[in-house]
């Protein structure tokens, strides 16, 4: 009975957890087998001949797998920096400062939380296209500068910082911004390791905006990257296809695992979900 | 740094339609412990805060020294704050955050920096920075845990550390808003002992802000007792008990509380208390109802004296607390306070004559302010 109290609710999140994991284990895989077998429904792990190797090197060299990963990492760290430097700032004043019109500003972030960004691409896109921006990194990052999701998530974490440590900072001759930086983002780094997670993962994953924004297969982001690749081989390879997603996938998961213990700290300190 | 004078005149504070101060004028003399002591919400923590800088007053001035500052920083007044939750930095080690408020002050921004800041810094500003932290160090007694997180402190190694971070920089002012309430009991008694010694020394001036009128009574030179937005009375521990200015002092001071007694003056100036003629007179202007206080140590047992119902006596010791009611009157409770072996004196219906010395008796207005009496001359002697 003790053991049973103890274990199931082990047992029900892993029954949870195939779904979830099943397109993965899938994508995987796929990815090791040899074209005959791709379309066998057998979950069996073992295929009968092994095509890795093939596969992942016509992901890899088929197209410049490498070039896609970096256009990734450099617009992803881009608008992370971006979001970073004017979320905090916001964040700290909408949190702990005083001045008219706060509240109504805070309403107003969170009213902005409600706009998809499939409502904005319209205007956004004639914008730069006009500006002449288009097939450039920056059209890839800019409307994303702004994440009003990131001031939302350290407003909350922010709020619950002592004010009598801010105030003490005031009197030892702390500048707001040394406060905002150096004491309460430092009281915060767990939302600010769960934001990067959600961010990093959002952009790195978007498909939507770089296909709008950008022809140039140069400066593709890795799933631009992918369809590219996808057309290029008339999708028929099912194998190297999946291998090439693996390949993007990773770092993801990487990613998340280095960050999984303040992400999970980030998201149950500031009630979001 | 020379202990300073702290002035603040005309001060008014409101948040939305409350008046939180009105009109306070307060001076601080230099090297003095003066204590700000009222109920909570009586606005003695936002006079505090606008001493420090933290609130601005809705109009009056602030001045330290001669210095009008008003309009200025709370780094720049020069004064040193220690808060109820004590407010260390958390991520720095006690060390860093004792050095913190020296750091801020002597080093630029750029040798402020975590891994630059090392390589340009003057080394003898740091080295007086250490010699700083350790003596703040040693004159708190901390001198074990520089290396340590809050975190991993106690309440009072915390309070410790929060001391010392203020006293670093010898300020021209402390400023304490309820240090102590965090701690328990017995540590906050010891705690208050070293206060007082810490002020002896320093000969700095400290202001302190407490609801606890023992701490106030037990460690300040001069109290403010504050009540709704106003400073009652302004006065050393001895005048405020023994002269209270008003009725609301005379209750928030003393333990047990003072017994208020309903009292009538009448046309001619005589104080007619529980249907007899009191042996003291007033002016006859203050005819009407008026309040009678006394203290618990003032009462008594004797044949002749007011009706008391006891309801039970606790002993401290030395000390024994009889508690009762009024024989007359069961809304007017009363406390005796005597010593343990005295009589209680209580008669076959649980009654207790008692008498007070009438020159100790305190008679207050329906105002609340205190009416001066004065007592005919045979009764006196």
């Amino acid at each position: 009975m003790v053991l049973l109290r103890k274990y199931l609710p082990h047992l029900v999140l892993a029954l949870g957890a195939i779904p979830m994991l099943l397109p993965f284990y899938w994508m995987l895989l796929t990815s090791f087998r040899s074209p005959a077998e791709i379309f066998d429904v057998s979950l069996w792990p073992i295929p009968k001949n092994f095509d890795a190797v093939e596969n992942y090197a016509r992901a890899a060299g088929q197209v410049p797998m490498a070039r896609f990963m970096l256009n990734g990492v450099i617009v992803c760290l881009g608008i992370l920096i971006a979001q970073v430097l004017t979320a905090v700032p916001a964040a700290y004043a909408l949190a702990k400062l005083r001045f008219p019109a706060r509240k109504l500003m805070l309403s107003l972030v969170i009213a902005a939380l409600c706009i998809p960004m499939q409502a904005l691409a319209l205007p956004l896109y004639v914008g730069l296209a006009k500006t002449d921006l288009l097939n450039t990194y920056f059209a890839m990052m800019s409307p994303f500068f702004l994440s009003v999701f990131a001031i939302f998530l350290f407003h909350q974490s922010f709020r619950s910082y002592p004010d009598e440590i801010i105030e003490a900072a005031r009197i030892d001759g702390f500048s707001e911004m040394e406060i905002c930086w150096g004491l309460v983002l430092r009281g915060s780094l767990p939302s600010l390791a769960a934001f990067a997670v959600f961010s990093l993962v959002a952009h790195w994953n978007d498909l939507y905006w770089p296909m709008i924004v950008v022809t140039d297969t140069n400066l593709a982001p890795p799933p631009l990257g992918m369809l590219f690749f996808s057309d290029v081989e008339s999708g028929a390879n099912y194998g190297a296809l999946m291998a090439g997603a693996t390949i993007i996938t990773a770092p993801m998961v990487v990613c998340f695992l280095f960050a999984r213990k303040h992400f999970i700290a980030g998201l149950t300190m500031t009630g979001v979900k | 740094m020379q202990p300073q004078s702290l002035q603040l005149s005309g001060i008014r504070k409101g948040f939305g339609a409350d008046d939180v101060l009105k009109e306070i004028d307060l001076s601080v003399r230099p090297g003095e412990f003066l204590s700000l002591v009222g109920m909570s919400g009586c606005g003695k923590s936002t006079l505090l805060r606008i001493m420090a800088g933290l609130e601005t007053p809705d109009s009056g001035t602030v001045s330290i020294g001669s210095r009008d500052v008003t309009n200025v920083d709370p780094s720049d007044r020069d004064l040193a704050m220690v808060f109820q939750s004590y407010a260390l930095y958390p991520h720095m080690s006690v060390r860093q955050n004792i050095a913190t408020p020296l750091r801020m002050r002597n080093l630029s921004l750029g040798a402020r920096l975590p891994l630059i800041g090392r390589m340009t810094a003057k080394a003898s500003v740091l080295s007086k920075i250490d010699a700083a932290v350790n003596e703040a160090a040693d004159v708190l007694q901390i001198g074990h845990l520089l290396d340590r997180k809050p975190a991993q402190l106690s309440g009072g190694q915390r309070q410790r550390v929060a001391l010392a971070r203020a006293l670093v920089r010898s300020p021209a002012a402390f400023l304490m808003d309820e240090p102590l309430s965090n701690l328990d009991a017995k540590l906050r008694a010891h705690m208050r002992e070293e206060l007082s010694g810490l002020h002896r020394r320093l000969g700095a001036t400290f202001i302190y802000v407490t609801h606890d009128q023992i701490e106030a009574m037990t460690m300040s030179d001069r109290i403010a007792l504050m009540s709704s937005g106003r400073i009652e009375q302004l006065g050393t521990p001895d005048e405020l008990y023994q002269q209270p200015a008003t009725v609301t002092v005379a209750r928030f001071i003393g333990t047990p509380s003072i017994n208020l007694l309903p009292v009538e003056i009448d046309a001619s100036g005589r104080v007619m208390a529980l249907g007899r003629p009191l042996g003291v007179s007033v002016p006859a202007r203050y005819a009407g109802p008026a309040m009678l206080g006394i203290r618990a140590e003032d009462l008594r047992p004797a044949a002749g004296g007011f009706a008391v119902k006891v309801l039970r006596s606790e002993t401290y010791g030395a000390d024994r607390y009889v508690t009762g009611h009024l024989a007359d009157d069961q809304a007017v409770c009363i406390v005796m306070r005597q010593a343990a072996g005295d009589p209680i004196a209580v008669n076959g219906e649980g009654l207790s004559h008692l008498v007070f010395p009438e020159q100790r008796a305190h008679l207050f207005g329906a105002d609340g302010n205190r009416i001066e009496t004065t007592v005919p001359a045979r009764i006196a002697i």
